[in-house]
């Protein structure tokens, strides 16, 4: 059986040389020094090339439709995973409740990375 | 007369059987690596000192992992174009080259986790090692059994057989990409 994709090959080259260019830019993220916009760039040229990936050389975006529904729950069963968890993960102490060790950890892990971490 | 309907032309669900396969494989590989890298940005988020420790990650190697990363699925796209074709010797010389493609990230991956050990982080020196070691690795045995896998269908493919198969291992292997994609700025970048 031929695949959904016969006779319809987009230009596979032009396409990863934009994926380099992106790379590039977000290797030389860092170089800016400002935080926000190296993560920014970092996570944003990421998203951008999951999905350039995915569409062109995957071939989501003419397979059938449930393909794309499929991972997108599954991706939506990770965030819900995320939400649940995080807030015990993330903070270190509640109404009731402290995580003594986490709290030890960042700050000996601040005081020996230095001022620039604390 | 003999026909061979298994994978190849019998279709459920709409699609190929084994194309189906992938894209199920490909859903609970969402589970484990979401899951691994959820439970890691949770951590990372919680832990700020943990940015002292992926300070000591080499970029550049990872960089150019990404790149190797990218170029490889370049080539399995084109083996794939090439086995709609019906040119199956030259989809088997463009999985040879996405073989070597994860062969070279793995030697890349090797020296890079040499010079780690040998500067004294290893898997138990902290919550960041233990995570970079887990899902770097995990990562790194998916790019070695897809290579392994690729050269099998590789030498089908040389003798024009199983032609479907180099869609799906493709499938694969650009899924394996996506989840550097994310790994690289998680483990190397974000400081």
């Amino acid at each position: 059986m031929s695949s959904p994709t016969h006779a319809h090959h987009p230009a596979y080259v032009k396409i990863w040389a934009v994926l380099v260019v992106l790379l590039m830019v977000s290797v030389l993220g860092p170089l800016t020094g400002i935080r926000w916009l190296m993560l920014l760039l970092a996570f944003g040229i990421a998203v951008v090339k999951a999905y350039l990936v995915a569409k062109n050389f995957m071939h989501v975006n003419i397979e059938q439709r449930w393909i794309a529904y499929l991972l997108i729950v599954s991706l939506a069963l990770i965030v819900v995973l995320f939400a649940g968890v995080a807030p015990d993960v993330m903070k270190h102490r509640g109404l009731h409740w402290e995580n003594r060790a986490a709290q030890q950890a960042v700050e000996a892990g601040a005081h020996a990375a230095g001022p620039a971490h604390e | 007369m003999s026909s061979k309907p298994i994978a190849t032309s019998r279709s459920a669900a709409g699609l190929p059987t084994a194309r189906l396969v992938t894209w199920w494989v490909i859903a609970s590989e969402i589970f484990i690596f979401g899951g691994l890298l959820a439970s890691y940005v949770m951590h990372r988020l919680g832990h700020p000192e943990w940015a002292a420790q992926a300070a000591h990650t080499h970029t550049w190697a990872g960089a150019l992992n990404t790149f190797v990363l990218l170029t490889s699925s370049l080539f399995a796209v084109l083996a794939h174009k090439a086995a709609d074709s019906g040119d199956g010797a030259r989809a088997a010389r463009f999985l040879r080259l996405t073989a070597l493609g994860g062969t070279t990230f793995l030697c890349i991956k090797a020296f890079e986790w040499t010079h780690e050990i040998e500067a004294g982080f290893v898997l138990s020196s902290g919550g960041f090692w233990s995570f970079y070691y887990t899902a770097a690795g995990l990562h790194g045995l998916h790019v070695l059994a897809g290579v392994i896998i690729m050269l099998f269908f590789a030498a089908d493919a040389a003798r024009n057989e199983e032609l479907q198969r180099v869609e799906c291992i493709g499938i694969y292997w650009h899924f394996v990409d996506i989840i550097w994609i994310f790994l690289f700025p998680l483990l190397y970048i974000a400081r």
